[in-house]
């Protein structure tokens, strides 16, 4: 506890985001070791560290670079497009944790490439425009995706934009990413294990850029950017630092979604995946790392658990994300809020276990 | 105060997901459990549980309801007649092959025994392979990707992409309805691209000229003048639409406007074009299209089915509904010839059918005498309509 309380402020609470992960893996852990667990919170296990991993990455560009990207879906698409590439090559010989890190690896440089060459001209733009430029990038690259026929055989890569027949491909030639239809029959890789790591290592990137002095220098840039100009910060390239951290991020976390199910098509990223991240961001509170962990976990459950409502799922989703929009932001409701937990916190049960602490320290 | 509140807060989360993920376990646990003791208990526990996974909301919507209507109509009429007994429990996915797993999970959980489904392309690829590693079987009515039945539990309604494709190039050869053939397709669509590319293929072994190959994408569809204008620049004395109505209703209303004369044909994706409300029907004379299906038939079986849908659903069954219809039949059919029993479980269940379905002979809505290879491919003959005077007429 001395520890604990002696601890930077950061530190600690940086501390109980990752305790949250891991508190979420054990308990997840242990109910499926013990049979408790559904078919269907199995199934979303994976999609939820996915998820997670894309709204911290994409808070990243929203809460602390203060740009808002509507094409993350992009990015996460080119990471999963290449690392499942990759693993339907070479991936599945390997054994299975090699070849899923190394294609996450893979995907995530990738997304990251991409993040570097839209980075440049994007990043010159400021606001509006920049999100218009990245909801065109993420819609450009999902049609270009939709085009594409890639095949493999003993020569190499085969490679066309009209169709599988024009690849012109050997005996033993595979079509790998075939159009409209994309990539079909993957083997799956993708584990609850290492999706969670994955989670882990997005935590301690983002949260460690966020502490160090490349991370003021970006938030200095969202405050104020002459000011930051003027101390001789340079905007350009921490700019770039956290787009590019983003992209690589949701590269990684698209490779982890596409090794989940044995059938990848582009028609999934479009804007309205972005938008469904960008919401679990600001339901979670832009620039709260945390928030966007539990938010997309929560947020990603909800439809499913609201099933037996057949019709209305939908409808009460959406009235669900109102109410958690108005209690999480609403100036009255949070002052509101405030209020309720300092009168229950001066009577309440919690105060007293203090109080009865404070005694007992003091008579020891 | 901030830290207290976040912790409990985060232990709450964690509880309810342990609860959820408790609570909906076991009673799984149990109705597994349970299913094979109490089968004479309940109603519910002698019925065959069926699935259904398809787009109840979105853009495929339409898809996806017609599918669950038909599938509803058939288990209700299975049911009335005693013998096996059917429940149907019907999951939307909103054509998401992401969202399509969590509702086979789903489906999974409420102890289903068979699946119909999926009802759209994309999500089926996903589905299916799920569907193989549980050993659970899969009848989907209208998914018609080739991929989609690689799998030997899974089987297919509706004919495949490439046999479209093939038997629209045959058809038009063999009657010689035309030479010169303008293709206007969207390449951003599974179902439609794999039937251009197969036709393709075929008009050039069967000395068709293909003059025009137009695309379109899903994010560029209300503006048809290009392509039309090339069509008819290319002197097509037939355009090929292996597309949806939607669309193929304007590039129909582009072609009027152009003043181009040659005749449209189309496969399965074109049924629907007379139900489009405030549509110029007169437009659609003289289309052809090559459909399992159609709601004026004169046959006893489809009027009949017409009737009840309307009745019951207030609308004009698709041929989605007519091949849901069939498939729960088809279901009932190798269950009979299987000797499935309610409280088999899933994978028995999908060992009897697998060789059932290669065994059985179907006379329903979309063909009479439909016959199942190993593959999962279904033998029926297709069947050509004309538009005349507002209807389907037989070719």
């Amino acid at each position: 506890m001395n520890i604990l309380k002696t601890m930077k402020k950061s530190t600690r609470s940086n501390l109980i985001t990752y305790g949250i992960v891991v508190l979420f893996y054990l308990v997840m852990q242990l109910l499926s070791s013990g049979g408790l667990l559904s078919n269907s919170m199995q199934g979303m296990l994976v999609p939820i560290c996915t998820y997670v991993v894309l709204a911290v990455s994409l808070n990243l560009t929203v809460g602390i670079l203060g740009e808002l990207s509507l094409g993350h879906a992009g990015f996460m698409s080119v990471g999963a497009f290449s690392g499942a590439v990759f693993w339907m090559i070479a991936g599945q010989s390997l054994p299975s944790v090699l070849g899923l890190a190394v294609s996450m690896l893979i995907g995530g440089v990738m997304a990251g490439v991409f993040g570097f060459l839209i980075g440049i001209p994007v990043l010159r733009l400021r606001g509006d425009y920049l999100a218009i430029v990245t909801l065109a990038f993420g819609e450009i690259i999902k049609n270009i995706l939709n085009a594409i026929y890639l095949g493999w055989d003993s020569n190499g890569f085969h490679f066309s934009m009209k169709d599988a027949t024009s690849l012109n491909m050997g005996e033993d030639g595979e079509v790998i990413i075939n159009g409209a239809i994309g990539i079909s029959g993957m083997t799956k890789a993708s584990s609850f294990t290492a999706g969670i790591i994955l989670v882990l290592i997005t935590l301690f990137v983002v949260l460690n850029l966020i502490n160090s002095r490349a991370g003021r220098a970006i938030m200095s840039i969202r405050d104020n950017r002459i000011a930051a100009e003027a101390t001789g910060i340079n905007v350009t390239k921490y700019k770039l630092m956290a787009f590019i951290t983003s992209a690589f991020l949701a590269g990684m976390a698209g490779v982890l979604y596409a090794l989940n199910m044995s059938a990848l098509a582009a028609k999934k990223f479009d804007y309205n995946t972005s938008i469904l991240v960008l919401v679990f961001v600001v339901l979670g509170g832009i620039g709260n790392i945390r928030g966007s962990v539990i938010a997309a976990a929560v947020l990603y459950v909800l439809p499913e658990m609201l099933r037996g409502l057949n019709d209305y799922r939908m409808l009460i989703y959406a009235v669900i994300l109102i109410v958690m929009m108005i209690f999480n932001q609403s100036a009255q409701v949070v002052a509101w809020r405030h209020q309720v937990w300092e009168k229950l916190s001066a009577t309440g049960p919690l105060q007293k276990l203090a109080r009865v602490k404070k005694q007992t320290k003091g008579e020891a | 105060m901030k830290k207290a509140m976040s912790l409990v807060l985060a232990a709450a989360m964690a509880f309810s997901f342990a609860a959820c993920g408790g609570a909906s376990g076991t009673s799984g646990a149990t109705s597994t459990a349970s299913g094979a003791a109490s089968t004479t208990g309940t109603a519910s526990g002698a019925a065959i549980k069926i699935g259904g996974i398809g787009p109840l909301t979105g853009g495929a919507a339409i898809y996806g309801n017609a599918v669950k209507n038909g599938a509803e109509l058939a288990v209700e009429e299975i049911n009335a007649q005693g013998g096996l007994q059917f429940v149907l429990n019907f999951q939307d996915d909103e054509n998401d092959p992401e969202k399509s797993l969590n509702a086979y999970n789903n489906l999974k959980d409420w102890g289903m025994q068979a699946l119909l489904g999926t009802v759209t392309t994309q999500p089926c690829l996903t589905v299916a392979p799920e569907t193989a590693a549980d050993n659970m079987f899969l009848l989907t009515p209208s998914a018609s990707a080739v991929d989609v039945i690689k799998e030997d539990n899974a089987f297919q309604v509706c004919f495949t992409d490439p046999n479209q494709g093939v038997a629209s190039a045959d058809y038009i050869a063999d009657n010689g309805l035309a030479t010169k053939i303008a293709v206007i397709y969207d390449s951003s669509d599974a179902y439609s691209s794999g039937i251009h590319d197969k036709f393709k293929e075929e008009a050039a072994k069967k000395g068709l000229e293909i003059v025009a190959d137009e695309a379109f994408t899903a994010d560029n569809k209300t503006d048809f003048s290009v392509q039309v204008q090339k069509a008819k620049s290319s002197g097509a004395e037939l355009v090929f639409l292996p597309i949806y109505y939607s669309e193929a209703n304007l590039i129909i209303q582009e072609m009027n406007k152009q003043g181009c004369t040659a005749t449209v044909f189309g496969c399965d994706g074109l049924d629907g074009l007379l139900t489009i409300e405030g549509a110029d029907t007169s437009l659609f004379e003289g289309v052809m299209l090559l459909t399992p299906f159609a709601a004026d038939a004169q046959d006893e079986k489809t009027q009949n089915f017409v009737s009840k849908y309307q009745e019951k659903f207030g609308e004009t069954p698709n041929q989605f509904a007519a091949d849901a219809y069939d498939g729960v039949y088809t279901i009932l059919a190798a269950c009979e010839q299987g000797g499935v029993t309610a409280d088999m479980d899933a994978s028995a269940i999908c060992d009897a059918l697998k060789t059932a379905m290669t065994q059985i002979t179907v006379d329903g809505l979309t063909g009479e005498g439909m016959k199942w290879e190993a593959t999962g491919e279904v033998n029926k003959a297709p069947r050509a309509v004309k538009i005349q005077n507002g209807a389907y007429t037989a070719m």
